[in-house]
């Protein structure tokens, strides 16, 4: 057990916070579990499990709705989610945060309901080659719909942004910049308050997809001053099926629904129907409601661990996985931004990454292999996977230690 | 269960020194695609009198989908397309566990049984035979592991 300063000087205290997680207590294939695939998803501490628990054992409702007791402590606990949840994005209000099924779905809102009413035939919108597919499925479905264009701003081998290509790249065309935060797939965390700069010279809105970045670092959308922010629940230490997306009131005002359903409604005829008021009109039909309970408990946990810790701390095993994987001759780092977070991608000689994962997996340690949903980015590189792994605020140096001895008997394995 | 049972050395062998690696001119041709992993395997046959004549692969994949692959295109040849139907189906049936690895079935392929016991490889064993069948039947287009 180590533990951590930051430059404020707290402590951090990994072990501790690893004992709120009762999953990771347990043995794998006759090991000790070491979860290294927190950029898939995250484990849930036992703040998140209770509070969900308690909600269904004693406050389980529908909201919105009801004039019953429990129906007020339902709507109670979800709202009271949001102000948190606004709180801890730094949003000017809880109204601008619109609960979706997830990142994916908060960005396919966007797209739908924001880009594609403005979208004329040969319109602009910016992404970047390092994007998830849910950043690049969502713009190609209203492109099509609307004759819009993608632009894509390149990267460099080390996984670093061109950053002189976006300024050129983001022209009198572009409607929208979408660009996601930190790369899932290389861990690059992009230049995002340059580009902010940029596009608000241009006036241009941004929507930065914050799946991973919210998890490893202090977000504040007012400081950033972007337009949306989209964030999934799940790889926040709470549950799946939750998201939210963050965007400034004028903006989610000037959108038109993009589901009709129940609680989205000021009042419906056959003839006409107003509809509520921003966040409820983007939240048709009986909501996760256990989800946005568990995602409250989540950034409550988050908070009082506190972003700054985790970051200090994430990057110091960060740094020293980078650093005892590349010492290994054959082993091939894959994205070496100087500015990453959580995530080192990386290949085993000619070794296939699905044969890295199945090997690392019998000796305890969970990774991910595959294109982590970015082919894009694998395409630039010539490769079609990688193994990655990726920090959670409960991972010690111990666990940096078993990857890097796991990758060595691959080594030997398959030499 | 040992990680020998799944990586036996003919798989390793195999996945260093895969047979029938390349394209049969002018054959039947299909190629398989896991989108899970990326991997791509396409599978080339010649048949002669309602015989794979020849067979052969090519593509980038793990060691399990390229070890199967390589002792795939060995088995196959010279088998009627209604004996590679019923081999599909029993080397299908071993490797999802569904039933006994029985060598005087499947032959060599017994090597692959240790399969079963991992049910996120099932499908990286499967890749080329997917192909393989579509190649036979003509059919040309990708086939998915989904």
């Amino acid at each position: 057990m180590r533990t951590l300063g930051d430059a404020q000087g707290h402590m951090f205290d990994a072990a501790a916070a690893r004992r709120e997680f009762p999953i990771l207590d347990q043995q794998v294939h006759g090991k000790p579990l070491v979860y290294l695939d927190n950029a898939n998803t995250t484990q849930k501490p036992l703040a998140v499990i209770e509070a969900m628990d308690r909600y269904y054992r004693l406050d389980n409702a529908n909201i919105h709705r009801a004039t019953h007791l429990l129906s007020e402590r339902a709507t109670k606990a979800y709202e009271g989610a949001r102000e948190r949840i606004a709180r801890f994005f730094n949003a000017r209000e809880s109204a601008e945060i619109v609960f979706t099924r997830g990142c994916t779905e908060a960005i396919n809102l966007v797209a739908h309901s924001y880009a594609r009413p403005r979208l004329r035939a040969g319109d602009e919108i910016l992404l970047t080659r390092m994007e998830h597919h849910s950043n690049i499925v969502p713009w190609q479905l209203v492109a099509e719909q609307t004759g819009a264009v993608l632009r894509v701003v390149p990267m460099d081998q080390d996984g670093v942004l061109d950053m002189a290509e976006f300024a050129r790249l983001l022209g009198p065309r572009t409607v929208l910049v979408s660009v996601i935060h930190v790369s899932n797939a290389l861990g690059t965390v992009n230049p995002v308050r340059e580009m902010m700069a940029l596009a608000r010279a241009a006036g241009v809105p941004v929507l930065l997809d914050g799946a991973q970045a919210a998890p490893h670092m202090p977000v504040d959308v007012q400081e950033l001053g972007c337009d949306f922010y989209a964030c999934s629940a799940h790889k926040m230490y709470g549950p799946t099926g939750i998201g939210a997306l963050y965007g400034r009131r004028e903006l989610l005002e000037s959108m038109p629904p993009w589901m009709g359903g129940g609680d989205m409604i000021a009042s419906v005829s056959f003839e006409h129907t107003e509809y509520n008021a921003v966040p409820y009109k983007f939240e048709a039909g009986t909501p996760n409601i256990a989800g946005v309970v568990g995602f409250g408990a989540a950034v409550d946990f988050l908070s009082r661990v506190g972003m700054q810790e985790i970051a200090a701390h994430e990057g110091a095993l960060l740094d020293h996985a980078t650093e005892a994987l590349g010492a290994i001759e054959g082993i091939r780092l894959v994205g070496r931004a100087p500015e990453r977070a959580g995530v080192v991608s990386f290949l085993v000689g000619e070794v296939h990454p699905h044969d890295v994962g199945t090997f690392l997996d019998q000796d305890g340690v969970a990774v991910r292999t595959g294109q982590h949903c970015a082919q894009p980015v694998m395409d630039f590189y010539g490769i079609t996977s990688t193994v990655r792994a990726s920090f959670g605020l409960y991972n010690t140096h111990a666990d940096v230690d078993a990857l890097v001895a796991s990758v060595k008997r691959v080594q030997q394995f398959f030499a | 269960m040992d990680l020998r049972d799944l990586y036996q050395e003919v798989i390793l062998d195999h996945n260093k020194r895969p047979r029938n690696f390349g394209v049969v001119e002018g054959g039947s041709q299909a190629a398989g695609h896991n989108p899970m992993c990326g991997d791509r395997v396409s599978v080339s046959v010649r048949m002669a009198d309602g015989r794979v004549a020849e067979a052969r692969f090519t593509g980038s994949g793990c060691a399990i989908s390229k070890a199967s692959a390589s002792m795939m295109t060995e088995v196959v040849t010279g088998r009627t397309s209604e004996d590679v139907r019923i081999l599909f189906t029993t080397f299908q049936d071993m490797v999802t566990g569904k039933s006994e690895a029985d060598d005087e079935k499947v032959g060599k392929l017994v090597v692959l049984a240790g399969v079963s016991e991992y049910p996120s490889r099932v499908k990286c064993a499967m890749l080329a035979w997917h192909a393989l069948q579509a190649a036979i039947d003509g059919a040309g287009t990708t086939v998915t592991t989904e």
